[in-house]
């Protein structure tokens, strides 16, 4: 609650008034970022819910015309969206569930009492570094590649020489590849949020007798939940949107085992250039993903409850 | 209390205005590469597809630039889909980002006949020295529309059947020169051993990957894509044993890791000696090494029921029929494709490096046929012999020999090849995949049948 | 400081296991980075043989064929877009973070899910018609325009990092500086910006990261003149021919100034944990 400052007995503001006031004074700081993307987001939003109610192709001029909800019609009877929405899902849980438990994992090592802590954390976010493209490509044409890739010939004694890895697994690869690259991206964030923790209270459960384990389990994870919540949310955003490596390493196949809706869109839009349809998919994208968040904010995160504390 | 002030907390946030208001107002500057000189000079923009053909041309385009001091080229490289997505994009929708384009005999008569693209020969009639009917006449065809050339060719290729003398002879296999299908299958099989797979062929999914050699087999099994009213003929018998076929061949005797196997990993396997034959695109040859270079052989495309196989590919250069540089364009174009530029190559980074398949007299040059001679002939006969109008036993509605020259090939070639990717993985049976090729190709083909 | 004197009662092997751990995960992650840089160092039919070469005379041959292109334009590029991007995220970011979780607007929910929810078009479906309107605006092979993009993409990311940072700093803190009569600017900054150093060094890292990579909006705005570094990456995939010796070269060109980012943003991740220790 804020004072009216003025002189004594005057009220010149009414108690609403002043809350209004408040209320603009505190949306002022948040307003640039609010307005920015409005308008370079919400344009292309709004452009592609307006092409999705058209037919268009972009390979043949003209054929630019009403088609109503077509578009909508033709993702009901087909069968390939429903498969790239089920791809969708299982490669997000996946990566996110695999790279956030060892992320966690690597930061905790990465904050605790070991040797070259510096290098570690360096050469630790390399994955992250590389251009996805290239690094998949280093994946499955020099890693995993059957004929003249490293893990072949590593496992060749083991019989497994010949695996053709990425065609055999390849929803696996994908994930593993994925798994890789955001792995980093969590222990980042995991980190900085553990290096926010005050150590003295971890330093007072030790003396108290808890072993390292308990200390763990009872004091760290609590702290550091929010972390991994905001980790999971934050790189599922980018999970879901999956295209680069999926682009280099299987090209949604074999058949379309590996295709998922931003790769779905890829081929419709930029193979067969159909722009209407691509619109359509995309919109129908965003309302399953409003879904999806809705309800997974609601129940499982805890970081989403505003906490009115100021 | 503040434990340190490395930077003056206001500074930072100072300097990000200040870049901001910068960058806006500079919104015309657009950026740090390209730019042109002063004056009278015209800057194009060339988008080229990336192989060894196009980097030679980037390392010599200051030849071009010494000699026409006015014109500046930028050349953008991509690879060939990333490529083929902007120039279709940036041409279908008119933006002008590029002025030059290396497209293929995919593209060059659907874009001519959308009018996307710039009628060349009233250029080359002002041309003396161009010689036009030098050009290979298979080329020079699959780029012409109505009678005008409407791209000019920089790359041609074909196929061919690549094999290791050595191994075959070891086994006791003799190549003939124009080979069948059912002989090459036989050779595999006696050559294929726990070390060394008999053959490689591309499974890599992709139009252009997998479905260029697949097609080919297809048309000389007497297949078709399409019959003359527009019907889909995928559930035949004859794509069934040519699919049934190939991927058969490669069970057997084709590389492992086949589902993934494109140009690049069949190279490497043939130069490391993993495959002891190749069937693949008649440039290959200019890139092996060792023992490969030293022991290989040539035979033309293998048949069944069709003669003369192979495939017709040709990169050529194009420019968009809005440009408002045509005239430093074709300039350029011309230098790149004329017959000096042949003799460039040669003399400034090795004969063997000449591009070929495009003209007739680079395969007269002595220097050349010493270089490439093993295979020269053969490639030249190949695409000789490469018919885009009548590629398969049957008549055909359309043009091309390893793909259909209609816009909804690229989706339709990816979608049906990834089906075939899935049989050679293990995942469906020839008939299941050709099942539903059939329905994404009559589904495509009801767009023509009227 | 008082963890050495706790480390003391513990077995000292321990820290020696745990760094062995430690090691070889980070390692395993490591390893294929580092297999790419060596197959830079190789000859193209080094860098794909089979099997796989490990020892070999590293040369500098691809690397050379790599740089006698024009690469800096594409370098410059990149770090314009990259950096911009960034410097615009925090700009606009940390205030937006502040309302929305220091004095918190009154619908703070929906707002954050409003700037998730940016996220969930995927990037081929806006594209085309972001093109066009590119196209008519003449911001087509713009730079200013792409890192303007960027920004779009990483501010969701940015204030909702932000944000999670700002709501670990103790509320007495903020007390003490309103006592002290600051105003909203000298809390942000004199209370604020040094405590969430880790969380600032590690949004922006990240922000950088994902702009420097970025290649689809990338190829599709550009074409000569704003051509970023993944472009000239991609350049060297070539259809006919070995390639990967020139690819490696590129990519570990490439992965250098985020790899600089990277341990800048080191020291002040290490910063931050001297700053919370004298907390």
């Amino acid at each position: 609650m804020s004072f009216i400052a003025g002189t004594g007995g005057v009220r010149v503001q009414t108690a609403a008034s002043v809350a209004r006031r408040e209320g603009w004074l505190r949306r002022l700081p948040l307003l640039p970022a609010f307005v920015y993307v409005v308008v370079v987001t919400q344009i292309p939003f709004a452009l592609t819910i307006y092409y999705s109610f058209f037919s268009w192709n972009l390979l043949k001029p003209g054929s630019f015309r009403f088609a109503g909800l077509e578009n909508y019609a033709t993702l009901i009877t087909d069968e390939s969206i429903r498969t790239a929405v089920l791809n969708t899902v299982i490669l997000t849980v996946s990566v996110i569930g695999i790279s956030v438990v060892l992320g966690l994992a690597v930061a905790t090592l990465l904050n605790s009492e070991v040797f070259g802590k510096g290098l570690m954390r360096t050469l630790m976010i390399a994955p992250f570094l590389i251009m996805p493209t290239a690094g998949a490509l280093i994946w499955k044409d020099t890693l995993l590649n059957p004929l003249f890739g490293l893990l072949p010939s590593l496992l060749g004694p083991f019989g497994l020489g010949r695996v053709d890895w990425v065609n055999r697994f390849p929803m696996a690869t994908v994930v593993a590849v994925e798994v890789w690259r955001w792995t980093p991206f969590m222990m980042l964030i995991i980190l900085a949020g553990l290096q926010s923790q005050n150590p003295e209270v971890l330093e007072a459960a030790r003396v108290d007798g808890a072993n390292a384990f308990q200390a763990f389990r009872r004091i760290t994870l609590p702290l550091v939940r929010p972390f991994l919540e905001l980790g999971a949310l934050l790189g599922s955003l980018f999970v879901v949107q999956t295209f680069d490596s999926i682009y280099m390493l299987t090209y949604g196949g074999p058949g379309q085992d590996t295709t998922n809706v931003p790769f779905l869109l890829y081929i419709v839009a930029f193979q067969g250039f159909s722009i209407g349809q691509a619109s359509a998919i995309g919109v129908v994208a965003v309302i399953l993903t409003t879904i999806v968040a809705t309800l997974a904010l609601r129940t499982l995160f805890s970081i989403f409850q505003v906490e009115a504390r100021r | 209390m503040t434990a340190t002030k490395r930077r003056s907390p206001g500074r930072p946030i100072g300097l990000a205005i200040v870049g901001v208001v910068f960058a806006l107002v500079a919104g015309a500057c657009s950026g740090a590469g390209g730019g042109g000189g002063g004056g009278s000079s015209t800057t194009i923009t060339l988008a080229a597809v990336d192989n060894p053909s196009m980097a030679d041309l980037k390392k010599l385009v200051g030849d071009f630039q010494s000699s026409h001091s006015n014109i500046t080229v930028n050349i953008v490289t991509l690879p060939e889909d990333q490529l083929r997505q902007q120039v279709t994009q940036d041409v279908a929708a008119n933006s002008g980002r590029y002025d030059l384009f290396t497209i293929g005999t995919y593209e060059v008569p659907l874009w001519a006949k959308k009018g996307w693209i710039e009628n060349l020969s009233p250029y080359i009639a002002k041309d003396a020295s161009y010689a036009p009917d030098d050009l290979i006449p298979g080329i020079r065809g699959a780029l012409s529309y109505n009678n005008n050339l409407y791209a000019v060719p920089f790359y041609g290729e074909s196929s061919m059947l690549m094999y290791r003398k050595d191994m075959l002879a070891a086994a006791g296999v003799t190549m003939p020169d124009h080979p069948t299908w059912d002989q090459v299958a036989a050779a595999a099989q006696k050559v294929n051993s726990s070390s060394v797979s008999g053959i490689c062929l591309r499974g890599l999914p992709g139009w252009g990957e997998q479905l260029a050699p697949l097609d080919t087999v297809v048309n000389t099994f007497g297949g078709r894509w399409f019959d003359q009213n527009w019907n889909a003929q995928l559930n035949t018998p004859q794509w069934k044993s040519a699919v049934t076929f190939y991927i058969n061949l490669l069970k057997n005797a084709g590389e492992p890791g086949a589902g993934n196997a494109g140009f690049t990993e069949c190279l490497n396997a043939y130069n490391s000696g993993k495959v002891a034959m190749w069937y693949d695109a008649t440039v290959a040859a200019s890139f092996f090494t060792g023992d490969a270079a030293k022991n290989s052989g040539y035979a033309y495309a293998p048949t069944k029921i069709k003669d003369w196989s192979g495939w017709l590919w040709a990169w050529s250069l194009g420019m968009p029929s809005s440009s408002k540089k045509k005239d430093a364009a074709w300039t350029f174009a011309d230098w790149a494709t004329n017959k000096d530029y042949a003799k460039l190559v040669g003399t400034k980074l090795g004969w063997g490096r000449v591009s070929p398949g495009t003209r007739t007299s680079t395969y007269a040059i002595p220097e050349y046929q010493a270089a490439a001679g093993a295979f020269a002939q053969v490639t030249l006969d190949s695409i000789a012999h490469a018919d885009v109008a009548h590629p398969t036993v049957d008549p055909v509605p359309y043009i091309g020999v390893q793909y259909v020259d209609i816009d909804e090939f690229q989706q339709l070639g990816d979608q049906v090849s990834q089906e075939f990717a899935k049989v050679i993985a293990g995942g469906q049976t020839v008939d299941q995949a050709l099942a539903k090729a059939q329905a994404l190709a009559t589904t495509v083909g009801k767009v023509y049948q009227h | 400081m008082s963890t050495t004197a706790v480390a003391r009662r513990q077995f000292p092997t321990s820290k020696v296991v745990w760094s062995l751990v430690g090691w070889l995960v980070v390692f395993v992650f490591f390893f294929p980075v580092l297999w790419m840089w060596l197959e830079a160092f190789k000859t193209e039919p080094q860098a794909a043989s089979s099997p796989p070469t490990i020892l070999f005379v590293p040369t500098l041959e691809e690397f050379q064929q790599v740089m006698s292109g024009d690469f800096p334009p594409f370098f410059i590029n990149s770090a314009t877009a990259s950096i911009l991007s960034t410097l615009l995220v925090l700009v606009l970011g940390l205030p937006a973070a502040y309302a929305l979780a220091i004095r918190p607007v009154k619908r703070t929910r929906d707002v954050l899910f409003f700037f998730i929810s940016t996220r969930f078009l995927p990037f081929a479906a806006s594209l085309v018609p972001l093109y066009l309107l590119a196209r008519d605006l003449q911001l087509l092979d713009n730079i200013f325009a792409l890192a303007a993009i960027y920004t779009t993409i990483n501010l969701p990311l940015g204030v909702w990092l932000l944000r999670s940072f700002l709501l670990e700093i103790p509320p007495d803190l903020f007390e003490a500086a309103r006592i002290d009569g600051a105003g909203f600017r000298n809390e942000l900054v004199r209370v604020v910006v040094p405590l969430i150093a880790p969380g600032i060094a590690a949004t922006s890292l990240i922000c950088l990261i994902f702009s420097w990579n970025e290649f689809f909006y990338a190829v599709n705005f550009t074409s000569s003149t704003a051509a970023t570094a993944p472009i000239f990456l991609v350049g060297f995939i070539s259809g006919r021919g070995l390639f990967y010796a020139k690819l490696a070269a590129a990519a570990t060109l490439a992965s250098l100034p985020v790899l600089l980012a990277g341990w800048i943003a080191q020291k002040q991740l290490i910063r931050g944990l001297t700053m919370g220790a004298v907390k």
